[in-house]
């Protein structure tokens, strides 16, 4: 008994003495924190997306000693995609300095919202979290660029629209959205309703509870209504079992578009040959031709210093993930190009978030050509409003079919304006005047 | 030594029916409730946020099941659901009626979730055990579905989540962005520690005593004279309440914003864990509980660390679950009863040493 | 008014009169899924029965098989040895778990030991992600997952596939339990635990035997949900779906979890497909619960569970 009351006690001691012990970093170091998950449920997408942002920040450390001379330093924390231990994450970086956080989930992103502007750390939420912070005059710290998921859903409307042959000939078309039921899969829905009114095609909204594996009923529903087209916006084991539920019905593949969490190697894989034709949209490309992709695996993997498995290169979460960084470390760039090649702060990266312009240019001379659009923000629009592509699954890989789909900027763009208002109301915020803003 | 009660003489029942009838153990507590005030002074960001606050709100949300599954023994899985109430109805309430002291919409709010764990605890007068446990998970899916569903319990936000406002009590913020850990943390302790404490004395009470009963021997309890109708019910009301206002502080001294997966099943198991493991039928128990399932998987995550050594993170989060699982087996093996059993027993031998015999 | 009342009353019930082929692939799709509940659920009720333990981690344990047995033909075990091997590694770890867990918490009460099962499930989540990784894996045991039409019903051949496998594992279940000699020590074992002890039943050796069962029908469960979503870390969120289906058809009856699931499978989807979207959809989860409540209110054991005596 005595044994274990020590036990007891050495425990509680060593608990007390556990807070997060902060490695001592070098001045000339930026801190560059990643928010992975890498175990857990959602493991499957946070394995490929963490491993191509972490290598293409290695990349820049081992080919060009860093951004402008400044090395990054790189941790990882593990959130599980939980909320809960994103926070501990979030709350445990932040002693270091970090100068932008990428939250990797929704219900992270939504917490962070409020604490960026405290803690004057910006977040780049890049295809998720809050669409109305894409209106920067509300939500100065927070970016979602390349684009959000209103815009995103405008665009499948408009790719539907180039299939069909014309807006005009959407009237009476049948469409069924199947979402996953939480706040992010309902995200496309005022679009599409308000896309459906305007054109006139017959809307159906199918909510599939989470986590998502029995999807019987939302696909027997599919069966008898036989929409001209379906789009997903799953996530998790949702899309591995939506897609197989397609299949099984025999419904077209070509004519089911996931979303772009709903369109990664790892959704089709169990599906096998029965996912092939299978489309999503997305904003960059995938596999290995890019040169910055073949950078990776020259100065990264061949030096041993990988993150992950090397023929899983080329992923589309691993490019997002590659993307992710790039826009990034561009932002931090354009802030050093104004305020000096020294490690920024958060501060000055936001202005850099804020004033970053990618040029086709300059994508090419990053290895990045064709590999995403160009992007401009600007402190109205932290959306930069950007257009996606259609990738379809060949059954060994995806690949990019179509051109770049304008979002319809003139449905997105109000709804968005009247979303940040009341959000940032919410908050007690007051809207900025940009111009104003340096 | 330190620790005896020889000497401390009861003149009274008062005295002898006192909730810490020894003098050391008055003052431990006392002591205790200082430094958990003085805590913000030392404290970082850090430890307020992601692990005190966090602490205090499980701890409370404990206190609550643990009322109804401890001391009743009726077995809920609800948890998550009735915090979900408690949570939304605040917002709602403060929401639509700005002026009104947070406090007090904590107060309103966790009333609100104990109607509704009323009605969801009528099933119990029928079903026993772990059959109960699926009428209350009926509570919890039901609950998140509708809270999900109806757009008006988040005022329409595009979002479909909650946020807390900005509020302050007596001229300082405590919710929304602009409040400081420190304050949050302070009203947190100050709300878990009221409530400590009234159910301290209600656990004593006639209440507690028929829940007691009930919980013993129901069928026994009832021929002496307890309604379980009545004792039931009073059960589920009172713990939902707890549960109710734990709900709300995650949301709005914790998280700042929510949506209802915050609130999911996983809640309710957790809370479940933390009053197995704390120990049933015991309000120590409750923040024992809590501190183990809170604390140990931090700690765990930052032992390495601690000792310089550097895992790639997967590897570290899979050896902390299999770590996790282990100590809670080994607690168990050690002492069923839970961690306050733990304590209990330390304390005796404590009033002996240094001379056990 | 009216016009609410018969969209919830009336609406419905014409829908399924005027399309009955539809009808009959949902009630199909709900026998399907029901099936497939029941098979998680029966590994709950072996051990519920046999040692009085609510097993948390049978969830995991399906993810636990199904994570060796793709993992292991992965690495270019055949099929069979695969399976044999996963088969193995299932028994052993009964082994383990008697050892490690039941023995030091024998006669304590159940709540108790749920809570050990509990974190039982911590300890395998973290094993099994760490022995086989948590990518999604494909589950190829050489089922054609196509359709074929009877009379204008669309059927799955993976999913009838499941449905019979499901039905043949509890015919062969009722068998063990009814005619050998083991099942009858089980039934005494489950019956009053220290009568079967004086009888001279081995209660460690029963233990063993039902965790291995459990272990066993946690593959078959595990194969066939892998088959359907891949193998990985959600398999072994199917146990919250498996719950109402368990608490429905009762604890401890073998055939209560079967019917359980029936009733569950079918309840739901002709309440998610008809009444669903008059209400926005996604009711299925609760909506099972709600079946499972109204059933637990007529009977508190559950449709087929033991009856419960109370004596004072």
């Amino acid at each position: 008994m005595k044994l274990r009351t020590t036990l007891v006690g050495v425990l509680a001691v060593v608990l007390a003495l556990a807070p997060g012990a902060a490695i001592a970093q070098g001045a000339k170091e930026l801190f560059f924190p990643l928010l992975v998950y890498r175990t857990g449920p959602y493991a499957p997408s946070g394995i490929p997306s963490a491993n191509g942002l972490r290598d293409y920040l290695t990349l820049l450390n081992e080919r060009d000693g860093g951004i402008n001379g400044v090395r990054i330093a790189i941790e990882e924390c593990e959130t599980q995609y939980d909320t809960k231990q994103g926070v501990e994450c979030y709350e445990r970086l932040k002693s270091k300095n970090p100068v932008l956080v990428n939250p990797y989930s929704t219900g992270i992103t939504y917490q962070l919202i409020p604490k960026a502007a405290v803690d004057k750390i910006p977040l780049h939420s890049m295809g998720y979290g809050m669409t109305a912070a894409a209106d920067g005059r509300w939500f100065p710290w927070v970016f979602n660029f390349p684009t959000t998921y209103w815009s995103q859903a405008s665009a499948v409307i408009r790719y539907i629209a180039q299939q069909e042959g014309g807006f005009e000939k959407l009237k009476g078309k049948k469409i069924a959205h199947v979402y996953h039921n939480s706040p992010y899969g309902k995200e496309a829905n005022p679009t599409l309703e308000e896309l459906a009114r305007r054109h006139g095609f017959e809307l159906t909204l199918l909510a599939v509870d989470h986590p998502g594996q029995e999807q019987k009923s939302t696909w027997l529903q599919i069966r008898r209504l036989n929409p001209d087209w379906t789009y997903v916006s799953g996530w998790g084991v949702m899309n591995q079992v939506a897609v197989k539920e397609a299949a099984a019905i025999n419904f077209r593949m070509d004519r089911l578009i996931g979303n772009w969490w709903t369109g990664s190697e790892a959704d089709v894989v169990p599906a096998g040959d029965a996912a092939k034709g299978y489309k999503s949209t997305t904003f960059h490309a995938a596999g290995t031709n890019h040169k910055v992709i073949q950078d990776i695996l020259k100065y990264v993997y061949d030096r041993g210093k990988g993150a992950g498995d090397r023929n899983r290169i080329g992923e589309v979460l691993y490019n997002r993930g590659v993307v992710n960084a790039m826009f990034d470390t561009e932002a931090i760039r354009t802030a050093m190009a104004k305020f000096g090649n020294k490690p920024p702060t958060g501060e000055q990266v936001r202005w850099g978030f804020e004033h970053l312009t990618l040029t086709d240019k300059r994508l090419e001379e990053l290895g990045m050509k064709g590999f995403t659009h160009p992007v401009k923000v600007t402190c109205e629009d932290h959306e930069g409003n950007g257009p996606v592509l259609i990738q379809q699954w060949d059954g060994k890989q995806w690949k990019v079919i179509s051109d770049w789909i304008q979002p319809i900027r003139e449905v997105v763009r109000p709804k968005l304006e009247a979303a940040a208002e009341q959000e940032g109301k919410k908050l007690g915020y007051a809207k900025r005047d940009c111009s104003k803003e340096m | 030594m330190i620790y005896r009660e020889a000497g401390q003489f009861k003149t009274t029942y008062a005295s002898d029916q006192a909730i810490f009838p020894i003098r050391e153990d008055r003052v431990a507590v006392a002591a205790i409730v200082a430094a958990a005030f003085a805590v913000p002074l030392v404290a970082s960001e850090y430890w307020l946020q992601a692990v005190l606050i966090p602490f205090l709100v499980y701890a409370l949300a404990a206190l609550g099941l643990n009322l109804l599954t401890g001391y009743a023994g009726q077995l809920s899985l609800g948890t998550g659901g009735f915090m979900a109430v408690g949570a939304y109805s605040a917002f709602k309430i403060t929401t639509a009626f700005p002026q009104v002291n947070i406090l007090a919409v904590f107060v309103l709010s966790g009333l609100i979730a104990a109607a509704v764990g009323l009605v969801f605890g009528v099933p119990s007068l029928r079903i026993k055990g772990f059959y109960l446990a699926v009428a209350t998970l009926a509570a919890q899916f039901f609950l998140l579905w509708l809270f999900n569903k109806v757009a008006w319990f988040t005022n329409y936000a595009s979002s479909g989540t909650i946020t807390a406002p900005p509020r302050s009590v007596l001229g300082v913020m405590v919710t929304g962005p602009g409040a400081t850990a420190e304050a949050r943390y302070v009203v947190a302790l100050a709300v878990v520690a009221l409530f400590a404490l009234l159910a301290k004395n209600l656990v004593r009470s006639r209440v507690g005593r028929s829940w007691m009963a009930i919980r013993d021997r129901d069928i026994a309890a009832e021929i002496i004279g307890v309604r379980p109708l009545r004792a039931k019910l009073l059960a589920f009301g009172i713990s939902s309440f707890l549960c109710g206002v734990a709900g709300a502080e995650y949301v709005f001294l914790y998280l700042g914003s929510a949506e209802t997966l915050a609130f999911d099943v996983n809640v309710s198991f957790l809370v479940l864990f933390m009053i197995i493991i704390g120990g049933l039928g015991s309000v120590l128990g409750s923040f024992l509980g809590a501190g183990f399932i809170v604390l140990v998987p931090i700690f765990l995550t930052n032992a390495p660390h601690l000792v310089g050594l550097s895992l790639p993170v997967a590897l570290q989060k899979q050896i902390e679950l299999m770590v996790f699982g282990g100590l809670i087996l080994f607690f168990l093996i050690v002492e069923p009863h839970g961690l306050a059993r733990l304590w209990q027993i330390t304390k005796e031998k404590l009033r002996l040493w240094p001379f056990p015999y | 008014m009216l016009e609410a009342l018969r969209a919830v009353l009336v609406a419905p019930v014409a829908d399924m009169a005027g399309a009955p082929a539809f009808l009959m692939e949902v009630l199909i799709g709900g026998v399907f899924a029901g099936l497939m509940y029941s098979l998680v659920a029966l590994g709950f009720v072996l051990i519920f029965k046999a040692s009085g333990v609510f097993n948390f981690a049978q969830g995991v344990m399906v993810l636990f098989a199904a994570l060796t047995l793709v993992g292991l033909m992965e690495r270019g075990v055949p099929v069979a040895a695969a399976l044999l091997l996963t088969v193995a590694v299932m028994v052993a770890l009964a082994f383990g778990i008697e050892r490690v867990v039941l023995r030091p918490l024998v006669n304590q009460e159940h709540i108790i030991l749920f809570m050990a099962t509990i974190g039982l499930t911590f300890f395998l989540e973290g094993f099994g992600e760490m022995l086989w990784g948590s990518s999604v894996k494909k589950l190829d045991v050489g089922i054609p997952d196509t359709s074929f039409k009877v009379a204008g019903v669309l059927i799955n051949r993976l999913e009838l596939t499941a449905a019979v496998t499901a039905a043949v594992l509890v015919a062969v279940l009722a068998v063990f339990f009814q005619r050998t000699r083991i099942g009858r020590a089980l039934r005494a074992v489950a019956d009053d635990h220290e009568a079967a002890l004086s009888l001279g039943i081995p209660l460690k050796t029963i233990w063993v035997i039902v965790w291995a069962v459990a272990g066993l029908v946690a593959i078959v469960a595990g194969i066939m949900w892998g088959a359907k979503s891949g193998v990985q870390f959600s398999l072994s969120l199917i146990a919250l779906k498996a719950l109402p289906v368990l608490i429905l058809g009762g604890l401890t009856s073998v055939p209560g979890a079967i019917a359980g699931g029936l009733i569950i499978g079918v309840g739901e989807k002709v309440a998610e497909v008809y009444w669903g979207p008059l209400v926005g959809g996604a009711i299925e989860n609760w909506f099972a619960y709600v079946v499972a409540l109204a059933v637990l209110l007529v009977r508190p054991q559950g449709l087929l569970g033991e009856k419960i005596i109370e004596r004072v």
